[in-house]
């Protein structure tokens, strides 16, 4: 397979959130601002690339009946490890998304590449569709947060773009995150026909 | 490599191997991180403490106060400059925030009278009563600002119960647990003085 597609198709064409409309809890969740949507979206893709990684280089030995739970461990313990290295080192970021790290355990996109892809290809494919999947994961949760930003508070990443008296709440509320989340994949939707 | 067999000896075999390898790399990982987080949870502390206390140069010994029956107790850390006490933060709490616990950390100078407070943990909604970081010291809102009164001459209510403290813009529910919470502190502090 090309490599360079195969890396590009989670932008676009793959997309989990916009496309395969996958993982909606933390990305209704955690939008509220870019900055959040950003450190979501880097902790789910090191957990990607990294389970898919030892996925596909377990496989072989992993008896069928039993490599969903066997997926599951080696997830949980990648997501862990995100955890306790986030505590340490950026414990801001980590008391913003708070709860949303340890779900990254169930989000359906790391058990779905695992099952979808990494226990079906080789090692360098697996890790190169985790990338992808999880760089289009935190494009798609930037620019949600981003827009939410925008239109609810007045700001980007943390700086004022206009006063937040003019700001409209419900975007930085959940229903907000449904309406622009929803003009999203209409957009996305209209692009790929195109 | 050929698929292993999906019988009972290589299922056992195959879990216990996967958890095990992976207790092993969490142990690890825990141990490593175990100091930076202590680090980083002791330094924000600090720094909540050098933000809400007027300059000193060195934390007394914290201790705690328990202010209800069966309610945590609250720590209290006592400040001093060149040896004289300047004033006292006390990590208080509540649990009525709209989204349930508020944890804060406030100030009171040695008059009695809160020089400032933190946020240290929320869960309240963003853009509403998350305001409540900045909104309760605002120099330039007397009626929201609680920096310099103190709960004995002032009523520590929002203006919609009859209180003196207006209520962030609608948030009357995080207001009245900030307020909650600040009254819980100086309690702590009262009991103890």
């Amino acid at each position: 397979m090309n490599q360079w597609k195969n890396f590009t198709k989670g932008f676009i064409k793959e997309n989990p959130v916009f496309v395969l409309v996958l993982g909606m809890c933390p990305t209704l969740g955690v939008t509220s601002s870019a900055i959040n949507g950003l450190g979501m979206g880097l902790a789910t893709t090191f957990v990607l690339m990294m389970s898919n990684i030892v996925i596909s280089l377990v496989k072989g030995v992993i008896p069928d009946k039993v490599r969903i739970p066997s997926f599951i461990v080696i997830i949980a313990a990648f997501v862990t490890v995100v955890q306790l290295l986030m505590q340490a080192f950026v414990p801001a970021l980590f008391k913003s998304l708070g709860l949303f790290i340890p779900l990254i355990v169930v989000n359906c996109i790391v058990l779905g590449r695992a099952e979808a892809f990494a226990s079906k290809n080789k090692v360098g494919s697996s890790a190169i569709d985790g990338l992808g999947i999880g760089l289009g994961f935190t494009f798609a949760l930037v620019l949600l947060g981003s827009i939410r930003e925008i239109l609810g508070s007045g700001k980007l990443f943390n700086i004022t773009l206009y006063s937040e008296n003019f700001g409209t709440l419900i975007f930085v509320l959940a229903p907000g995150a449904f309406i622009v989340l929803g003009y999203l994949i209409a957009l996305i939707n209209r692009l790929k026909k195109s | 490599m050929a698929k292993r067999e999906s019988t009972f000896m290589n299922m056992v075999v195959t879990l216990v191997l996967v958890t095990g390898i992976a207790a092993a790399v969490l142990g690890f990982v825990y141990d490593f991180t175990k100091a930076p987080i202590e680090a980083a949870k002791l330094k924000a502390q600090t720094e909540a403490i050098t933000q809400v206390l007027p300059a000193f140069d060195q934390l007394g010994e914290s201790y705690k106060v328990q202010t209800e029956s069966g309610g945590d107790s609250l720590e209290l850390f006592p400040a001093y400059k060149a040896g004289e006490l300047v004033g006292t933060a006390v990590k208080t709490y509540t649990r009525t925030g709209f989204s349930g616990y508020i944890s804060i950390m406030a100030g009171i100078d040695k008059d009695g009278n809160f020089s400032g407070y933190s946020v240290l943990e929320h869960a309240e909604t963003p853009g509403l009563g998350s305001k409540m970081d900045t909104w309760f010291r605002n120099s330039d809102k007397p009626k929201q600002n609680v920096i310099g009164k103190n709960p004995e001459t002032t009523r520590f209510t929002v203006s919609k119960d009859g209180g003196d403290i207006d209520a962030i813009t609608a948030s009357t529910i995080s207001s009245r647990a900030f307020l909650d919470a600040m009254k819980r502190g100086y309690t702590a502090y009262e009991a103890k003085k």
